[in-house]
């Protein structure tokens, strides 16, 4: 919540969602605090296969910490991750271990493809490329680039996060949900 | 284990040395001796590479010890495939390249395991580039690409490309 | 009843079983994508399977299609810890096989770029190890220095990590006073942070306890395995390309090879600390000797962009421009083998030309995919942990290995 006049803090909090508000008691949408909760916490898992991996741990580093984003906690099992940063190429052989990690993730997940590599293919047309994770799994942000900055990849980060935020609590029961996961094969 | 860390350069009399002591024991299978680049390069008879090798591990002088790499070259136009042996030896700082020559329809090949540990992956990877079998290897099976993959990639006559993927068409590519 | 089921499960701990344990390609240990099948008894490693290959990007096929000046970015991609080895040592071969005479003043500027790349390399893998036996922090702390080598990388070529530096026949634009400046910030910084580091893990208990004896190989064996750079140098052998057959003037600098005597995860790592030290003071002696002049590049039209003031002004600027970005060239046919001395050991790269405007065969002699094999006979009866450390130790870099 934000503090009020009389005191000053240049610790930066998190937006309050509207609502209204009374002498202790606070009301608003189950929604918006729960979206509010899970952004300002992602666990992200990271799956870095290449260069992509090696921007990826700048961006984890001082230089331009990941975590005060809420992703201080690293999850590489993923039944405890929220958020698959897929960075690097995805060879042909490495999809079906890509699909079967995604498939062990609980929902809500998301999923952000990092580098050109993974959201097409990037300068590697050949046999042994798959061109794009979007064949084989649902993406929901793509960061281009050859490796993409760490202000981009953080730029990836944010974006997911307004996503997070903004989801609906019934999406991932809806129908359009599950027909887009049965296009992938995913039941 | 000593190394000879003074530069001494690959010039005239080491090289013709070197093709010398060759010659003390195979001089029917050379087939040509050159050096591009001042690199020696012999094109030798695919049957008896391995004693050749062996011979120059084991030589008191020359001491081949090191190989710094195998590979494969495919030749379409001579439908054959070469197999490329560099050999260096760190006691004298000498570096030499043996090539020899296999049918492009039955390449086939004893291993060169017995006397380099160092060249079990090299020789799977050119089995799995270009089909090139090597008898006796303890573990002969693809590496990099799929296990079932049936074709032999690195062969000119294998696109880069695979041709099932849908949105790069070729046509407006230009290729 | 109760003593039957005794007397059924005692006999069922007789027979020895062993288990299976996926070290899989996704692990957090393991940096780099490749898969080892472990069979232990217990916590000890009877035997090993590698698989690799998840990375495969087929280079040697790629690099059929390509001319010369766009095989840079490929081998960008290789060991991308130290990117700018990699694009120089290409760019040597080139240089090799159609005969190009480089300046001295280039040749000292390589040095510096190449040692800064092994640097960075170096860092990553030393702090990589010491996250694996728990001590975060140096981490942490080094990696702001890859920062400040990144920001070097980009006032010369623009690019952070996989710099596609240079050009056939020098760099594209001379260090400019940024540059040299952020350079010389960094040889003050970057000692004392060192130097820090090492204080905490060298004579560090536990960092001794747990790498000491994990993964020992022989020399006699590392030869026979085609072992080269810091891992064939703590083995105990004294193999290095800068030496044996130098390049780019390396013969002018004045600098030692450390080597270690068990070859186990801690003379690796400390071959590689000492090695960071070394190239310090090389890139230290290259600043002090520069020759004068403002050269940063020597006379290749044939391959060499020329700047865009005169494409725009000068007609055989713009022939040239055009000849070279379409691929027109004449090109030498011959076969030319060069190496370089990578982070992880002798990266070769061996070229026949055709006399086209693309290689007709181009073959990656890859550091890291020849000692990778060694991997199964070092960890045998070892712990997993131990396991661990070793490759990490390795500096097994999965670009590297698959190609």
């Amino acid at each position: 919540m934000q503090a009020t006049e009389a005191k000053t803090t240049d610790i930066k909090l998190v937006e309050k969602p509207e609502g209204y508000e009374g002498a202790g008691f606070f009301a608003t949408s189950l929604e918006k605090v729960v979206g509010m909760a899970r952004k300002n916490s992602i666990w992200p898992l990271p799956f870095a296969t290449s260069c992509c991996g090696i921007e990826f741990m700048a961006t984890m580093g001082a230089h331009y910490d990941l975590a005060r984003f809420g992703s201080e906690r690293l999850s590489f099992s993923p039944r405890q991750a929220d958020l698959l940063m897929v960075m690097g190429t995805i060879a042909k052989k490495m999809g079906p271990v890509l699909r079967q990690v995604y498939e062990q993730m609980a929902e809500p997940r998301w999923v952000l493809s990092v580098g050109a590599c993974a959201c097409s293919g990037g300068i590697f047309d050949t046999y042994s490329v798959l061109q794009g994770i979007d064949r084989i799994i649902p993406v929901d942000v793509y960061v281009p680039g050859c490796p993409p900055r760490p202000e981009q990849i953080i730029d990836g980060i944010m974006k997911i996060q307004q996503l997070v935020g903004n989801e609906s609590l019934r999406r991932r029961d809806s129908s359009a949900y599950k027909a887009m996961l049965n296009k992938y094969g995913i039941e | 284990m000593e190394v000879n860390n003074e530069r001494s350069s690959m010039d005239k009399t080491t090289e013709e040395k070197i093709v010398g002591i060759i010659r003390e024991k195979f001089e029917s299978d050379i087939l040509s001796v050159d050096s591009p680049h001042d690199f020696l390069t012999i094109h030798f008879r695919k049957d008896n590479i391995i004693d050749l090798i062996r011979y120059l591990y084991d030589h008191p002088v020359a001491r081949f010890q090191y190989l710094t790499t195998l590979c494969g070259i495919h030749y379409p136009d001579a439908k054959e495939i070469a197999v490329m042996y560099q050999l260096h030896s760190l006691v004298n700082n000498w570096r030499v390249r043996i090539r020899i020559f296999l049918p492009e329809d039955d390449p086939v090949t004893p291993t060169l395991t017995t006397i380099f540990a160092g060249a079990n992956w090299m020789e799977r990877e050119t089995y799995d580039f270009f089909g090139v079998k090597f008898t006796g290897h303890p573990d002969l099976r693809r590496i990099l690409n799929v296990e079932d993959m049936i074709i032999f990639p690195m062969r000119k006559e294998y696109p880069l490309e695979d041709q099932t993927r849908e949105d790069k068409n070729d046509f407006m590519f230009g290729r | 009843m109760a003593d039957e089921s005794i007397i059924n499960t005692s006999a069922a701990v007789e027979e020895k079983k062993y288990s299976t344990l996926n070290l899989g390609p996704t692990h957090p240990a393991t940096h780099g994508i490749f898969q080892n099948v472990l069979t232990v008894d217990g916590e000890v490693i009877i035997h090993s399977e590698p698989t690799i290959g998840y990375i495969h990007r087929a280079f040697e096929k790629l690099s059929e299609r390509r001319p010369f000046y766009q095989i840079t970015p490929l081998t960008d991609r290789m060991n991308y810890c130290s990117a700018p080895i990699n694009n120089i040592g290409w760019h040597m071969t080139v240089e090799k096989l159609i005969g190009a005479e480089i300046p001295k003043r280039v040749q000292y500027l390589r040095v510096i770029i190449m040692e800064l790349a092994r640097i960075s390399d170096h860092l990553i893998c030393n702090t990589v190890i010491a996250v694996d036996t728990g001590a975060l922090t140096g981490f942490v702390y080094l990696f702001q220095f890859r920062e400040l080598i990144y920001e070097i990388y980009e006032e010369i070529c623009g690019a952070r990590l996989t710099t596609n530096i240079g050009r056939i026949g020098g760099f594209e634009r001379d260090f400019s006073d940024k540059a040299w400046t952020k350079l010389e910030k960094f040889l003050k910084e970057y000692p004392e942070a060192l130097k820090e580091f090492e204080h905490l893990v060298k004579r560090n208990r536990i960092f001794m306890d747990r790498t000491i004896g994990a993964g020992p190989i022989s020399g006699e064996r590392a030869l026979n395995y085609s072992f080269s750079g810091p891992n064939l140098r703590a083995a105990g052998v004294d193999y290095d390309v800068r030496v044996m057959n130098p390049y780019s003037s390396y013969e002018d600098f004045d600098f030692i090879i450390p080597i270690g005597l068990n070859g186990d995860t801690y003379d690796r790592f400390m071959v590689r600390q000492e090695e960071m030290w070394q190239s310090l003071g090389i890139i230290r002696q290259a600043m002090e000797r520069m020759p004068e002049g403002p050269h940063f590049s020597s006379n290749v039209p044939d391959f060499y962009l020329p700047p865009k003031e005169e494409v725009y002004n000068n007609m055989e600027a713009l022939i040239y421009h055009f000849k070279i970005v379409m691929g027109e060239t004449d090109v030498p046919k011959g076969e030319v083998y060069h190496c370089v001395e990578g982070g992880n050991g002798e990266l070769g790269f061996y070229l026949i030309s055709d006399g086209g405007r693309t290689p007709f065969r181009l073959h990656f002699r890859r550091p890291c995919y020849i000692y990778y094999q060694a991997y199964a006979e070092m960890i045998k009866g070892a712990n997993i942990s131990d396991a661990i450390l070793t490759m990490s130790s390795m500096n097994v870099i999965a670009g590297e290995l698959d190609a």
